[in-house]
């Protein structure tokens, strides 16, 4: 499904901590309605990539564009709303709300702005989307974890962002979630949204991605589609170790 | 948004209630009148900063220095000639822009260094007023006016019916559900797309404000006022407690929870003058530990009791 324009791409952009350099040099494109994973070994600098492009954390070095515009000098919020929108790594609900109010949040201060019964509407369509929708009314204390997942993608989705990044989000799933989980991202997929994968999950790379961004300390080490990055020996030297290669 | 038969239920019965209590001063008692003044006041500074801490779980310990800077603005106000009805205004210009600047230099902070600045911004205010009366050669002011303490009371509870009427308005809207959800996570909030630092600057204006013609209100009544009194920490802390007694989930919350500390204090100030301090950190250790949630957590933690006991029946 590799179609259309570029909508994001990074240059040069590369993170220090102090003398630590998490992100070094990261270079890429993606193309509307494209899925493109980015995988590597822990601690390789993928989560801290996908803050690069969310605005959690100002890259030091090189550009991030939306469209051919600059983005990575701009606020989380700026960059939510002009249409970047992301789920956290260890899922983050409002806790004091409903399941519709938390996705009320994203259809109401997201890239595209509703409010009243426009944006409630919005909200349970997106809840109907990720089969969440018969408990619009719930607390979001009561739910089960897979389902509190759900409730973080549809806010996500209530934004109707440009580019959706979703930080591991099959991890810690049981297998039969992890069905229902690749099955729903398939779904957006199919829906042609563009989205940038962070991933361990091997069978959802292989079964969702069109193209692979490969990390390894912090540096890009390939790029290409599942099958070309996961055999390709200096991928399986970082995952394995030089012994396996 | 329209509005529903709630909305006009619940507006018709504050505006009941706001009636009856302009009543008070019929009475005749003027030291009813006197502790009605007093829970006017706290009842006024305890919504407003409940509107800004509630929803956002900061707890500013400022009110003294809004309180104080509209004190001292109609002092200085009526001294320089000016009309009193014109000190208020000014009061709340001055309030919400001493707001601003304290937002715009601290509300980046969160938890404790923000409860701290606030403490050391009311100190700070002081001591620069006293240091500035120190040098004009004078220790206090005088404002005298021909307002009465019955004017007093009804300008109080006009303030209190504009500060719940802006406390509904806000809540109803794009900017009390963003404090929300600042409120809950703040990470989610700026990842939503919400300006953060503004959205909490503007409810702190909002408050700033308020307290600050509050504190223009009530120079009348002291007649003469001085550092020690305008700026009293005190103040602070009575009002913090006082809206977390009542709780901060509900617009109505502090409300609940000024009238009955109120009259607790007038009885504490009367029968142990010189303990009130040692008190008042009592009542705030008894209130954070068996009331944590205010009144308003026990009445909705008793509701849902009773709706269970309901579903089993």
């Amino acid at each position: 499904m590799t179609t259309g324009a570029t909508v994001l791409s990074l240059r040069g952009a590369t993170k220090r901590f102090g003398g630590l350099v998490a992100v070094n040099d990261m270079d890429f494109d993606v193309a509307e309605h494209e899925v493109l994973g980015l995988i590597g070994p822990n601690g390789s600098g993928k989560s801290t990539t996908l803050n690069l492009i969310s605005g959690a954390l100002k890259p030091t070095e090189g550009t991030i564009s939306l469209r051919g515009t600059p983005i990575s000098h701009l606020s989380a919020a700026d960059i939510a709303r002009r249409g970047i929108a992301r789920t956290f790594q260890l899922v983050r609900l409002l806790p004091s709300m409903t399941v519709l109010e938390n996705v009320r949040a994203g259809a109401v201060f997201g890239h595209r702005r509703r409010w009243g019964a426009e944006a409630d509407a919005h909200a349970l369509r997106m809840l109907a989307l990720v089969g969440l929708d018969r408990r619009a009314n719930a607390h979001v204390g009561e739910l089960t974890y897979i389902d509190t997942k759900r409730v973080e993608l549809a806010r996500v989705l209530a934004s109707e962002p440009k580019v959706l990044l979703l930080d591991e989000w099959l991890a810690g799933l049981n297998p039969t979630e992890l069905e229902e989980g690749i099955a729903l991202i398939k779904r957006l997929r199919d829906e042609g949204r563009t989205i940038i994968l962070v991933e361990h999950v091997m069978d959802a790379i292989r079964s969702l991605c069109d193209r692979c961004v490969v990390m390894s300390t912090g540096t890009k080490i390939a790029e290409g589609t599942p099958e070309e990055v996961l055999s390709d020996p200096e991928v399986i030297r970082a995952y394995l170790g030089d012994d396996d290669a | 948004m329209s509005m529903t038969k709630r909305d006009w239920q619940s507006i018709t019965l504050s505006a009941v209630l706001l009636a009856v209590a302009a009543c008070l001063p019929l009475t005749g008692d003027a030291y009813m009148l006197s502790i009605g003044i007093t829970i006017a006041m706290y009842a006024v500074l305890a919504t407003s900063w409940a509107l800004f801490s509630g929803p956002t779980h900061y707890i500013s310990l400022a009110t003294a220095a809004f309180f104080g800077l509209g004190t001292y603005t109609t002092a200085i106000g009526i001294e320089n000639g000016l009309n009193y009805w014109a000190t208020l205004p000014i009061a709340a210009i001055l309030g919400a822009v001493l707001a601003a600047l304290v937002g715009l230099a601290t509300l980046r902070l969160s938890g404790v260094y923000f409860v701290i600045f606030t403490l050391g911004l009311a100190e700070l205010v002081r001591q620069v007023v006293t240091w500035g009366q120190n040098v004009s050669g004078q220790k206090g002011l005088y404002v005298l006016t021909d307002i009465t303490e019955v004017h007093i009371y009804w300008q109080l509870l006009v303030l209190g019916g504009i500060v719940y009427l802006t406390g509904w308005a806000i809540g109803r809207s794009r900017l009390g559900f963003a404090l929300r959800i600042i409120g809950d996570d703040e990470e989610v909030a700026r990842h939503s797309g919400i300006n953060t630092s503004r959205a909490k600057i503007l409810l702190f204006m909002v408050s700033g404000a308020t307290a600050a013609v509050v504190g223009s209100m009530l120079a009348p009544r002291y007649i003469y006022i001085e550092p020690a009194l305008a700026f009293t920490p005190m103040l602070s802390f009575l009002v913090v407690i006082m809206a977390l007694l009542g709780g901060t989930g509900r617009l109505w919350g502090p409300l609940v929870g000024v009238i009955p500390f109120t009259l607790l204090w007038e009885a504490i100030s009367a029968s142990f003058p010189n303990q009130t301090t040692l008190l008042l950190g009592l009542s705030f250790l008894v209130i954070v530990y068996l009331l944590p949630r205010g009144f308003v957590g026990l009445i909705e933690s008793g509701k849902r009791k009773l709706r269970e006991r309901e579903a089993f029946a």
